[in-house]
Parts: C-alpha cells; structure tokens; sequence
C-alpha cells in the first residue's frame, strides 16, 4: 500500500520537477498564500485596525521614490494605510473568497451532476436546463442582484460584515453548472462500464453506488475545473468589487483596492492601483497555469512534446 | 431422468428506445409533424429453461441480443414483458430489497476485465464489498477469511490484496471478477463472453478455471459466446441466437454434429478447421436486417434458401423436433430440411 503510493507520488513528482513552469508557479503560489494567510504576523501594519492609521500618510509613494517614508515599503493608499500590509491582507480575503466559492459550487454542482448523469431521463433533463437557465445568466448579473437586494434589505452596515459570505454564496451559486455538466458527462461515460453494472448486480443502493463506484473515477475532470474555477471566482471578486458590489473599502480584498486606487491613478499616485493589480495577475496567472500542469499530468493523451 | 429447472425465462422481451429527447423524436412525414420513436427489439419472446448443475451456452452474432437477455435474467434491465422464475419465483418483478436473497444466488462475470472491476478501488475492497452487503452478519476478521479462501480459490495470491486492479493482468483481473462473483457463494452465474477479452493462452485457463469451480462448487452457468469452439467445450446445452430470438436449442454434441436449423448449419459452417483447403463455409445472401425494423414472419427468411411464403408470414416457433432438438423454423417442421 505505502510502497504504492510512494510510486505513484514520485512520478507525479517527478513529472512536476521536470516542468519549471510548473515549479516556479506553485513557488509563486505558495509565496501569495503563506504571505496573505501569515499577514497578521508577517505584514508592518495593521490595515483593519483605524487606531494605528494617520490620515497625514496618505498617498505616500514607495520607498524608491522621493518624499516617501521608510515605514511603508510600497507607499500608502488614500487612507493612509500600508500598501503592502493591506494588499497582503485583500489577497487573503480574495483567496478565502475564491476557494469558498469553488467549494460551494464543486458541493452543488457534484450532487446535480451525479444525480443528474446517474438517473437519466426526465429528471436529467430537469437539472440540464435548470443549468442552462442559470448559465443564461452572467455572474455580475446575479451577483449584481443578489448584492444590491441585500444592501436594501439589511442596509450597508450589515452588509460589510457579511459581505464575505455574501460573495461566496453569490459565485458559488452563479457558477455551480460549470461543475454539473463535466461531472455529468463523466458518470454518463462512467455509468455504461461494467463495473458499475457488477455493482448493480451485487444489489448496491443508486445512492452508493453513485458515492464509492462512480463519484471517485470523475473526480480527476472535478480537479481540473477546480483550479480554474478558483482563479476565475477570484476573478470574479475583483470584477465586483472593482464596480463597487463587493468587498467593502474597510475590508479592502484585491478588487476593492484596485478600485480604490484608480480614482488616484491620474493625480499621478499609480501605486495604488498598480501593486494590487500585479498581486492579482500574479495570484491568477500561478493558479492557471499549475492548473494547466495538472491537467495535461492527468490526461496523458494531451502529451506536449 | 428429468433434471430440476433452476432458472426459467419465459416469453421475454426487450426492447430499448433508442429515440432520445422529445424534439429528436418529432419527424415531418407527409407534411405533418409527427412524433415518432425509435424502438430496437433487442430480445423478442424467448423462452429457455436453465437445469440446475448444466453449462447453458447461448451463442450468435454480435448484436443478435444475448448479451441483452443475460443482463435480463440478473435483472439490469426489467423484461418489457414475459417473466423469469428462479427455481419457480418469479424474480423480475421483485422490489430490490426482496431481490436481495437472490443477489446471493446468482451472479455475473463480465466480459471485459478492464472496465469491469473499478479502477479506483483495491481488489481487498472489491471482494469485500458484495460480501459486507449480501451477507452482513459476518465478522471482520471472517470476512478477512472469506477474501482470502476465494482469491486462493481463482488462483490469486491473497497477498496482492491491496493491490489495484491496474496492476494485474487481464487474466488475473477475470479471475478476481470470477472471485467477486463467487464471493457470495452463488449457486448460478451468468457469464458474459467471459474470455472474450482474452489471449488464447489465457482463455483456456479461465475456462478451465470455471469448469473446476463448477464441479467443486455445483454452480450452474448461463454462458454467453460467440466463440463457437470454446462453447462446444464448455457446455452442456447450447441455444442458438438470431436477431433477438432462439433459433436452436439442443444438445452440445448434438448442434455440432447435426444442426437443424438453416442458420445454425451456416453458422457452423463457418467454424475454421485444421487441415482444410480453401473455403467450405455457406455462404448467406445479404446482411443481417436492422433489429429497429425487424423482418415480418421468420427473422430468417430474407437469407435462407428454404424460406417460402409462410416464413414470410407466420413467426416459427420454437418446437422439439426430436429428442435432443428444439428448433423455430418452419422448413424443419413441415420436413423440407
């Protein structure tokens, strides 16, 4: 058993190594991540808290620059606040939105497509069109909808102590059909193979059979929308909070700061702007493209030579 | 000495729709729109008996519905009509928790050994699991036992029980399919070109494997082929099909040595033989028809060389001709043949 999986993770390894793309993706990656989820202990200042923030620092630009201050590295944005602490503090709220939202989505679109693909028929066709429906829609239209009906409803106080959540339900449920249909169309091609019928023969409950047989051979199409899957909800943050539904300036995520910064981007302080939009093509960018690695790793019939 | 009948399939039929969604079935026929399906008639009205302790070989061209027929009989497809009776039970009506007793009985071996054990599970918890589910009120460590006896039981070392089935190959992946069907200690199995996937080399081992444990364990099989020299070794009674429907039940020697109906004598024909020149096979006119329009009458009568009118029209029957024979054919009944 040990010996087994050993092998197998040293050619998975192995395979990874020989790819530098990939290496220097996931270094990348795991930098962003330590960095974002270590930022109370790593980051100078702390962003969230107003007490420590002097409305005199504002807009100073980064330390290579003239008249900058050597407390913050990256300069400060229009509030006064660390450029550095605070994007390390968005790109976590940005990661946990993300990965939040792919969960929700991979959860929901598992159990329809399962079922979906599984049962057949009517009820297939039920949730397809269900699918559609909900692809129909955009994601910023649901998204846009959902938000602006919460801050009616609780008003924006509420809504900045929600607003996490909130987003993660609002992706989550905008891009659920994305996982129904690949994990669908690989139990239709898993469901025809003859173990499944040597399930059915044994007398196995649809319900368990579906979970332990067929479930477990789809999950590797599952792995591969999941990476790109959270690069684009994290994406799709940004896009929101870069239009103003969603996270809040208090609780500043990648998106929001981006924002933030552009109204100042012509009264010449670019940094603002310009240092979060980086994080994000840098966050991004290393999510794809291991995301690439894994799937030509798993789908050995795209060899790339 | 009449033998007990442990399985009997009685007028089924199956057939499948094949004409997908609503809107696929909407077809313009002389300009109106019309709804219309498109049925294959896969398994149409057979009736065979299995005895208890026989080898049933049921053989015939890809397509012809034997491997429908067996998928029938363990119920992976419910009959559109007729009914099956295990030991006199009717069985294809049975909910799935009243089936559970005869999940035990009766099993199946699939025919490709690739597809048919899951890739993602080790051959521990493939034979683990029919026997947790069937017969639960074994202990851990019994169950521990029971794997172990059967694996040695087809040849596997029990050793290579955490193994994944990727790692075996395709004649040890068909025993390990044997062992899960006999984990549950079944007294019929159905088997579906069990070795139709295989070398040659490896074939004769697995046949010899399944005669073995049908003399240790008394198992009766239903084996579907269409590899007429194994089926001549294995079986005891061999049921010819054609175009969903049994041709020819008889005897093994006695198929082999004297076949009655005009397409088990081309079928025959066509087996290969050391030693002999050029060809001596009948050859058929035309092609098999679609099983979506099946031919009116005889299934047959578009290719054989006695059909007449009546074979045109009336369905023959399947009637015992002699002893050992039952055939459906018209020309044999009336002595044309």
């Amino acid at each position: 058993m040990n010996t087994w999986r050993k092998m197998q993770q040293s050619y998975f390894l192995h395979s990874f190594l020989r790819d530098p793309l990939a290496v220097g993706s996931l270094f990348i990656l795991l930098l962003l991540v330590i960095a974002s989820f270590g930022a109370p202990l790593i980051a100078p200042h702390n962003p969230y808290d107003t007490t420590t923030i002097d409305i005199l620092d504002s807009e100073l630009p980064p330390i290579w620059l003239e008249k900058s201050d050597s407390r913050f590295l990256l300069g400060t944005d229009s509030q006064g606040r660390d450029m550095l602490s605070t994007m390390l503090y968005g790109m976590r709220v940005s990661i946990i939105i993300g990965l939040g939202a792919v969960f929700l989505q991979a959860v929901m679109g598992i159990l329809i497509g399962l079922v979906a693909g599984y049962k057949g028929k009517r009820l297939d066709a039920f949730l397809m069109r269900l699918a559609d429906v909900q692809l129909s829609f955009s994601t910023y239209m649901v998204a846009i909808f959902f938000g602006a009906l919460f801050q009616a409803a609780f008003g924006m106080g509420m809504y900045e102590e929600f607003a996490i959540p909130l987003l993660i339900f609002i992706i989550g449920f905008a891009e659920w059909p994305q996982y129904a249909r690949t994990v669908r169309a690989s139990v239709m091609a898993e469901k025809k193979k003859e173990y499944v019928e040597a399930a059915r023969v044994i007398g196995l409950r649809p319900g368990r059979i579906m979970w332990r047989h067929i479930l477990p051979n789809t999950l590797t199409s599952v792995l591969v929308i999941s990476t790109v899957q959270v690069a684009n909800a994290i994406m799709s943050e940004a896009a929101l909070s870069f239009i103003g539904l969603g996270m809040p300036v208090t609780r500043p995520s990648l998106g929001s700061l981006i924002k933030a910064g552009f109204d100042y981007i012509f009264s010449g302080s670019w940094w603002i702007t310009l240092f979060p939009g980086l994080a994000l093509v840098l966050l991004i960018l290393s999510v794809n493209l291991l995301g690439d690695w894994l799937r030509d790793f798993l789908n050995p019939k795209l060899y790339k030579e | 000495m009449p033998r007990k009948t442990l399985i009997s399939i009685q007028n089924v039929v199956k057939h499948f729709d094949i004409s997908g969604g609503w809107l696929d079935q909407l077809k313009f026929s002389g300009g109106r729109l019309v709804r219309r399906k498109t049925v294959v008639r896969a398994v149409n009205d057979v009736s065979l008996d299995i005895e208890q302790g026989e080898t049933l070989s049921v053989v015939g061209e890809s397509g012809c519905g034997k491997s429908t027929l067996a998928r029938t009989v363990m119920r992976l497809y419910p009959p559109d009509s007729g009914q099956v009776l295990y030991r006199g039970q009717r069985i294809d009506n049975l909910s799935s928790s009243d089936m559970k007793t005869y999940r035990t009985r009766m099993q199946m071996v699939f025919q490709d050994p690739y597809a048919s054990l899951n890739p993602r599970m080790s051959v521990r918890q493939i034979l683990e699991e029919p026997i947790r589910f069937l017969r639960g009120t074994l202990r851990r460590d019994e169950i521990q036992e029971a794997v172990a006896a059967i694996m040695l039981q087809v040849g596997v070392d029990p050793d290579w029980r955490d193994r994944y089935p990727h790692e075996f190959s395709g004649g040890q992946r068909q025993r390990i399919s044997i062992a899960r069907a006999l984990a549950v200690d079944p007294e019929f199995i159905v088997a579906d070109e069990p070795i139709a996937a295989l070398d040659v080399s490896i074939q004769a081992q697995i046949l010899n494997l399944m005669m073995d444990l049908q003399q240790e364990r008394g198992l009766t099989y239903m084996f579907i082929s269409h590899d007429l020299s194994v089926v001549k070794h294995i079986s005891s009674r061999v049921a010819v099909m054609y175009l969903g429907t049994v041709c020819e039940l008889a005897r093994a020697g006695t198929v082999f040595q004297s076949p009655r109906h005009p397409y088990t004598q081309a079928l025959l024909s066509a087996i290969p033989r050391l030693g002999e020149q050029g060809f001596r096979h009948e050859r058929l006119k035309g092609d098999v028809p679609t099983p979506i329009q099946l031919p009116s009458g005889c299934v047959f009568h578009g290719r054989c060389r006695y059909a007449d009118g009546r074979c045109v029209k009336e369905i023959p029957r399947l009637r015992q001709v002699d002893e050992q024979t039952m055939t459906a054919c018209h020309a044999v009944e009336e002595g044309r043949i």
